[in-house]
């Protein structure tokens, strides 16, 4: 019955607004339950229907109309055409008077005087709306997308149109609004008057374009480290999912590391480690009179601090794609008796290719818009997002000119989104099918396992010196002056002490340590989830739009967190939607903004998924859910796994974007720590990163646990395979037989290329 | 179809979850929200104290200068702190002038300095100093002698050749400290011999640092020889065990004026209030010696840390605070230095 929605969504409606309160709750707020002694007939707790009829509050007409009226879709003698055009009707009316009403009233009453005469003046600060106007809207938004689901839109499902429709409302929401009403700005000169003149005259200014200045930089270095970064990860992947190299688990623990580090940590141990009288230098003049000098502030270092920070990202991006890579082609041509390196280079790199260009992209707007290394390691090096930041924070405060650099930043990101669907465009990378093959994965070109652990290992070792720098930091006195053990940073950031039965937290590192932790553990899921869900709309279904609509997810992902920060602060702070000093700022900040990595992880792996799959799971009559828990989702672990590890991580040592969102409650961790190495208190720092690094390490490893592996035959005993002798090709490993389950069905059933995929 | 339900699911748990963050909302009015632009060793040291004298609650928000502005700037509408801690006078006064900060005479107003009462009252109590703070440069001993440069002991000094990329300050447009510094030479040399001066010294600058204090704590680490700051910034480097010597320049130097303000229609204006006669009291500025601050208090009755620079060692030159203070003055000297300065060959 694909109208049984239409009640459900109904009655959420109502319940929003004949029940709840429609304005936001002052003071102590919603479960402080203190608004329940005026309800319902205090205008100020009452629910919308309360005020519509009780206070004459006739703007709410329209939002009662839109919610009465579809009950006569629930009709069944009404056809469904009929029932269609209603549900879209009210629903876009009622949608549309929603926002309208957001828009008339804000904090001091209506916007526009003509309305005051109108419906009469409304006294006193005006609340922003709440829990009431929310469920309206949401049960507004999804009988819309029942309506057009009716019509025979996303193949007339009624979930994926409904879930379509919330992600784009939400996204909107959280994106493109809080971005939007930061972009207005570049139109203003700067009394706040609309002014073509201003904004030509800021994107002429002349420190932007031309060779050396602010773009090129920017691309360079942008550039510079999406290539290394995206090689590094490369060589880690083949390497941990493709050798038997000794060590290669520690590799794949290695390859993620860097990325669980405070950023503002890595770039002070590079300074101790290169700097001028860093290590590197001291044993250089002491040993051959090298004259020690500054290099590494400026473009090498920032490139080098990047490439060690974003390497991680590439690699979870990729390491998926790589496993999923199926040995049948490479089988293939190794029977034509094709040599290693050539199936290497004409079979195995080309399939890698949308792990490559999705790692690639990723990386190489992370590079635009990280503020941290350029800030730190930069020396006179301009980029985008440094200069973003100074425009808003400078002693020239122009936002203007911040918001005309945010949209620069935003065209170089699209152009590369462009090019990037350009590369992958109609090519088809599906390599896992439904047929089972039995055979593991070829051992690699001696050159390039050769090739990936030259490369690989001098990044592993920095990395490991940088996190033995960072956790001695956090034991000795002072770093570079005084060296004598202590625990007294752990006592002053994380002591704690019993008093009268009950513990008291003593450490300064506490308050911000919780609100972290919870505000990461809150966001993870939610941005993994809704990102893989986007993912799976975009690759599965087509819809009007979609382009756009998957530029849009990436939008805040592409700005500089500051942007992002004071976009969010613009839009939120005041009614209609008043959000700011609270932590639903803070998660909603972190999952639109690192949402794109699930998406784009997703999106890689769904694209070697053959679509069949789901269809033959549906043909054999699994139900749909089955087909979920037995095919795609087992499928999808790799990209699951990337997904909740990226957005954790980034929720626990993100800055740029929390700078204008924490508040005295809601302190995030890596504040806290730039706060203290300011303030030369580099041991408590050092201290607090290293307390965050082995918690993310254990989240991490418990994220593995919880998801579990891929189990795709072939994928898992590639390693057998290496050392397996060339005549046992084609020839079913018994390692593989062991982890063949009857449980796993289809999946793991091998050799069956004349079964029903 | 069943993935999208279990994705449906999810976000149905969003909404569930944002509902419970909602719980935390704090509009609590009982406590002072304070936008603090010290360090956070001192925010911290000031809110205990703050607690402990007046038996009120006081949370606060650490920001830079520059963030405080942009976000008391982006909040107008709502505003959501109550006091603008440690602002630069000049980001002061263009906030009362936007109208959005709130005049307040504080009764200890009779117990500052002569200096902190006329800029109280020039700005018609929109701000009040609570310290200055005094321009010059710091050095590192090591790598001074290890390199036999000459010491430096005035403005001049820094132009010459000796110090070839030897030198870091803050570049001017991002950094109130260093905007501060290029007016003071401006007023000590004139305009166009000061920025002759400037360009000269560029020579010798090898970064242009974002923060007005990276410069001096580059020169502690023996990143580079000498940084140019604020006097109690480099004390604090010698004092945390760095190598650094702190210089007053011979030709007289400038000041920064750091004060208070309340933000107008902020939640607890009775609080701020109440802030505001705490952090002018001689208990409120006492808290920078118990952490180590070297600034000079503008309490007549507050103490000075022993450590901080002497004020007979130091010649303060009048400084015109407005001068270049203004959004033009800025614009004039900002492009002035970019184009004569920043970009001059090296």
């Amino acid at each position: 019955m694909r109208r049984s929605n239409v009640g459900l969504w109904l009655a959420v409606g109502w319940i929003g607004f004949g029940l709840l309160p429609w304005n936001a709750i002052a003071g102590q707020g919603f479960f402080a339950l203190g608004w329940l002694a005026g309800y319902p007939l205090d205008v100020r707790t009452g629910p919308g229907a309360v005020q519509l009829i009780h206070h004459g509050r006739l703007w709410l007409l329209p939002i009662g109309v839109a919610l009465a009226v579809p009950a006569l879709a629930l009709n069944g003698r009404i056809g469904d055409k009929t029932a269609a055009a209603l549900l879209v009707l009210c629903g876009c009316a009622g949608l549309v008077a929603l926002v309208a009403i957001a828009l008339a009233i804000d904090i001091n009453g209506w916007t526009s005087p003509s309305f005051a005469t109108y419906f009469g003046i409304l006294p006193g600060r005006q609340p922003g709306l709440g829990y009431g106007a929310s469920f309206v809207a949401a049960a507004l938004l999804m009988l819309l997308c029942q309506g057009v689901a009716l019509r025979g839109w996303a193949r007339g499902d009624v979930f994926v149109a409904g879930a379509i429709g919330a992600s784009i409302a939400l996204v909107g929401l959280f994106t493109l609004y809080p971005i939007a009403r930061l972009f207005v700005r570049a139109f203003l000169d700067r009394d706040g008057n609309v002014s073509l003149p201003a904004l030509a005259a800021r994107f002429a200014s002349g420190r932007i374009w031309g060779y050396g200045g602010v773009v090129w930089n920017t691309l360079e270095l942008g550039l510079m480290t999406a290539v290394s970064a995206t090689l590094m990860a490369l060589c880690f992947a083949l390497i941990v999912t493709r050798t038997r190299l000794p060590g290669r688990r520690l590799a794949n623990v290695l390859a993620v590391l860097p990325m669980i580090t405070p950023p503002f940590v890595v770039g002070l141990a590079l300074i101790m480690l290169f700097g001028r009288s860093g290590v590197l230098n001291a044993v250089l003049d002491f040993a051959f009179g090298i004259r020690p000098t500054r290099w590494i502030y400026g473009l090498p270092g920032v490139w080098l601090a990047q490439t060690l920070a974003l390497t991680p990202v590439a690699y979870l991006v990729l390491v998926g794609v790589v496993q999923g890579i199926s040995p049948v082609f490479e089988e293939a041509a190794q029977t034509l008796r094709a040599s290693r390196l050539r199936i290497f280079t004409t079979i195995t790199l080309p399939l890698m290719a949308p792990g490559l260009v999705n790692a690639f992209l990723i990386v190489f707007i992370e590079s635009l818009a990280d503020f941290g290394n350029p800030l730190i390691l930069g020396g006179n090096l301009e980029v985008l997002s440094v200069s973003i930041y100074f425009a808003i924070v400078g002693v020239q405060q122009d936002p203007g000119r911040a918001a005309m650099l945010a949209i620069v930043l935003l065209s170089l990101s699209l152009a590369l989104f462009v090019i990037q669907r350009r590369l992958l465009a109609r090519r088809n990378f599906v390599t896992i099918s439904g047929k089972g093959h039995g055979v593991p994965n070829l051992a690699l070109p001696r050159t390039v396992t050769g090739l990936a652990v030259v490369f690989a290992l001098p990044w592993a070792m920095l990395a490991v010196v940088v996190y033995a720098m960072i956790f001695t930091g956090g034991f000795v006195e002072k770093w570079g002056l005084n060296h004598a053990l202590t625990v007294r940073h752990y006592v002053t950031a994380f002591g704690a002490e019993i008093a009268n039965g009950s513990v008291q937290w003593t450490g300064g590192a506490w308050n911000s340590f919780f609100t972290t932790l919870t505000i990461a553990a809150v966001s993870a899921p939610l941005t993994a989830g809704f990102g893989l869900l986007v993912a799976y709309l975009l690759s599965r279904y087509r819809f009007t739009g979609k382009g756009a609509f998957e530029f849009v997810t990436m939008l805040s992902f592409a700005m500089p967190g500051t942007v992002v920060g004071i976009g969010y602060i613009l839009a939120f702070n005041a009614p209609p939607i008043e959000l700011a000093y609270t932590g639903i700022i803070l998660v909603a900040c972190f999952v639109f903004r690192d949402m794109t990595t699930s998406l784009r992880a997703g999106l890689a792996s769904l694209s070697q998924i053959d679509s069949s799959l789901d269809e033959a799971s549906a043909t054999l009559r699994a139900s749909s859910f089955a087909t979920l828990r037995r095919v795609v989702l087992p499928l999808m672990r790799p990209a699951i796994i990337a997904a909740l590890v990226y957005s954790f991580i980034s929720a626990m040592t993100s800055i740029s974007a929390v700078i204008f969102l924490t508040s005295p409650r809601f302190d995030m961790a890596t504040v806290n720590i730039v706060g203290r190495a300011e303030v030369g208190e580099y041991g408590y720092a050092s201290a607090y990163a290293s307390v965050l690094i082995v918690l993310m390490l254990l989240a991490v490893l418990l994220i593995r646990a919880v998801v579990g592996h891929r189990r795709v035959l072939g994928g898992q005993s590639l390693v057998e395979r290496s050392l397996a002798p060339a005549t046992e090709v084609g020839v079913q490993h018994p390692a593989s037989r062991q982890r063949s389950p009857a449980s796993h069905g289809l999946l793991v059933r091998p050799r069956a290329p004349t079964e029903p995929a | 179809m069943a993935f999208v339900r279990l994705m449906c699911g999810s976000m149905q748990r969003l909404l569930v979850v944002l509902a419970l963050f909602a719980l935390a909302a704090p509009v609590a009015a009982q406590e002072v929200t304070v936008l603090c632009n010290f360090e956070v060793d001192w925010c911290e040291g000031l809110k205990a104290s703050y607690e402990r004298t007046t038996g009120q609650k006081a949370v606060f928000i650490r920001r830079t200068d520059g963030e405080s502005l942009a976000q008391i700037r982006a909040e107008r509408s709502n505003p959501r702190a109550d006091v603008y801690h440690a602002a630069e006078s000049a980001s002061a006064k263009q906030l009362a002038s936007e109208g959005l900060l709130e005049a307040y005479k504080s009764p200890r107003i009779t117990e500052l300095h002569d200096w902190a009462q006329r800029i109280a009252e020039e700005n018609k109590y929109f701000q009040t100093p609570i310290y200055t703070g005094v321009l010059g440069f710091g050095y590192n001993t090591e790598l001074l002698a290890k390199k036999k440069m000459p010491e430096p002991k005035c403005w001049k000094d820094l132009a010459n050749p000796a110090y070839k990329d030897e030198i870091q300050m803050a570049n001017p447009g991002s950094s109130g400290t260093a905007f501060n510094m290029v007016s003071t030479i401006l007023q000590l040399m004139g305009e166009d011999e000061g920025f002759k001066f400037l360009a000269a010294m560029n020579k010798n600058v090898n970064q242009y640092t974002r923060s007005g204090s990276a410069g001096i704590r580059a020169a502690g680490k023996g990143e580079t020889t000498i940084g140019i700051t604020f006097l109690h910034d480099s004390v604090a480097q010698t004092v945390q065990g760095y190598p650094v010597k702190t210089v007053a320049p011979c030709e007289g130097t400038g000041y920064e004026i750091i004060s208070s303000a309340i933000i107008k229609g902020g939640p607890n204006p009775e609080g701020a209030r109440k802030w505001m006669d705490f952090v002018l009291s001689p208990a409120g500025q006492n808290v920078a010696v118990t952490v180590n601050k070297f600034q000079i208090p503008s309490n007549k009755n507050a103490q000075t840390h022993p450590m901080a620079p002497k004020a007979s060692e130091v010649k303060l030159i009048n400084l015109d605070l407005d001068k270049y203070g203004s959004k033009e003055g800025r614009d004039h000297l900002l492009s002035r230095w970019e184009n004569e300065v920043f970009k001059a060959p090296k």
